[in-house]
């Protein structure tokens, strides 16, 4: 579950979120869809607890949350093997798990390579994976599938969908494409707040 | 083939200034002013089999790396602590900018009042070292990848997990540096302190009588004992280290 009640953000003095609203119930899939800077990522933030709203309250009732940044955030001195094996145990014992992981974004090939030596989309492809692997109930995808191409776009959707479900889904996302793809609730953008699209 | 090139340019680099050294000796061709390479390398070799000789050097590389390693311990804890705590930084940095901005001869003079001659080399190379990781390995915590921070955050690393993925890493690169500084500057330090202090069993002391009695060339060939040491454990340092960082999957370069 997350809620947002009338919540309000304003970064370095311009509001991003002014009386924001919305009720997540567990297990619901839901999609934040807007131009860029309207606000999406930062109820994401606000969500994983990344920012505090500067009115209002955000509740996220979850044992575990997940995340798939926008940008991937992979520790560069880790394989990307490593790097999904960092949010598990992190230890040898899940190492096969995360190698499994990789392997269902396509890239058992490259597990042994540092995100220096990745291509944008193969290290999106790690951030996803890796959000996966936590297995979260909230999970929450930031234009997940930014820099794939179509084919890829598609099989990454198929997983994503099979892996959503049953969890609390909050994506952020301007493709609408995905936002059905994954069965998700659309709130657009318009007029300076969100509201559910009908 | 790439080794043998550097080998060749290395020997040829010091055959050009052992030239220019010989070169300059023959010109002043006084020893007590400038003693030439073979002479000092010969006094080296006389030095070399005295029983004496290995003792002293032992016992002055004990000291000073003795020091420098109390100096990285105590900067790497300094730099936890204050990173931590703005009070804690505030009430600490005059101190480093004093520190920093004293003579070491001021720091030697002063210290002898309170400390005995054999401790005194081991104090100032902590005193010295200390700063130097103090301030660079702030530098590296300050710059950890905020982003980062929220991804450990968000999946709830430990602080042994966040220490070791991130910290550690993203650090490295900065506590080497600090490394490769501070080690010149701890022999530099250490041994400025036992020329000064003299005590029984040190390279210093050896120094200092070298220039009472104006035995340049023992003056030579004890300060070339001194570079190769530093030279030696710089490279033993840096080794060990660059080992450290491959296994803590480390971002630094060695």
């Amino acid at each position: 579950m997350i809620a947002y009640d009338d919540v309000s953000l304003t970064y370095d003095d311009a509001p991003v979120l002014e009386g924001f609203s919305l009720h997540i119930e567990a297990g619901a899939h839901v999609a934040l869809m807007g131009p860029s800077g309207c606000g999406k990522s930062s109820a994401l933030d606000l969500a994983a607890g990344l920012l505090e709203p500067t009115s209002g309250t955000v509740q996220v009732g979850a044992k575990r949350l997940a995340y798939a940044f926008q940008e991937p955030r992979l520790l560069p001195w880790l394989t990307a093997a490593e790097n999904i094996n960092a949010v598990l145990s992190d230890g040898l014992e899940t190492m096969p798990q995360a190698l499994e992981w990789l392997a269902a974004v396509g890239l058992s090939d490259a597990a042994e390579k540092r995100p220096d030596e990745l291509s944008g989309g193969m290290r999106q492809r790690v951030n996803l994976a890796r959000a996966l692997a936590y297995d979260g109930d909230v999970l929450l995808l930031d234009e997940p599938l930014e820099g794939l191409d179509k084919p890829l776009r598609e099989e990454m959707l198929a997983l994503l969908s099979r892996c959503a479900e049953g969890k609390t889904l909050l994506l952020a996302t301007h493709d609408p494409a995905q936002a059905r793809a994954l069965e998700c609730r659309v709130l657009r953008y318009q007029s300076k707040a969100f509201a559910a699209e009908r | 083939m790439k080794l043998g090139k550097q080998l060749g340019r290395a020997a040829l680099v010091l055959a050009f200034w052992l030239g220019i050294w010989t070169l300059l000796a023959r010109l002043v061709d006084t020893a007590l002013l400038l003693p030439g390479p073979w002479a000092v390398a010969k006094r080296l070799a006389e030095l070399a089999v005295m029983p004496d000789f290995w003792l002293t050097t032992a016992v002055s590389l004990l000291r000073i790396l003795l020091g420098a390693a109390l100096g990285i311990a105590s900067g790497v804890l300094l730099a936890a602590l204050t990173s931590q705590s703005r009070l804690l930084r505030a009430l600490l940095s005059p101190l480093l900018t004093i520190v920093r901005a004293t003579p070491v001869a001021s720091v030697i003079l002063l210290a002898l009042i309170w400390l005995g001659r054999d401790i005194l080399p081991c104090f100032i190379v902590w005193l010295m070292v200390l700063p130097v990781v103090w301030a660079n390995v702030s530098a590296g915590i300050e710059a950890v990848d905020g982003e980062l921070l929220e991804l450990a955050a968000v999946y709830r690393f430990s602080w042994w997990r966040r220490l070791r993925r991130i910290y550690i890493p993203s650090v490295m690169p900065y506590f080497l540096s600090a490394l490769r500084t501070s080690m010149g500057l701890a022999w530099k330090a250490g041994v400025a302190a036992e020329v000064l202090t003299v005590p029984a069993k040190s390279i210093g002391r050896y120094l200092y009588e070298s220039k009472l009695y104006l035995e340049t060339t023992d003056l030579f060939a004890w300060t070339a004992v001194v570079v190769l040491c530093s030279l030696v454990i710089e490279k033993l340092v840096l080794a060990a280290i660059g080992r450290m960082d491959k296994r803590w999957g480390g971002g630094g370069q060695t």
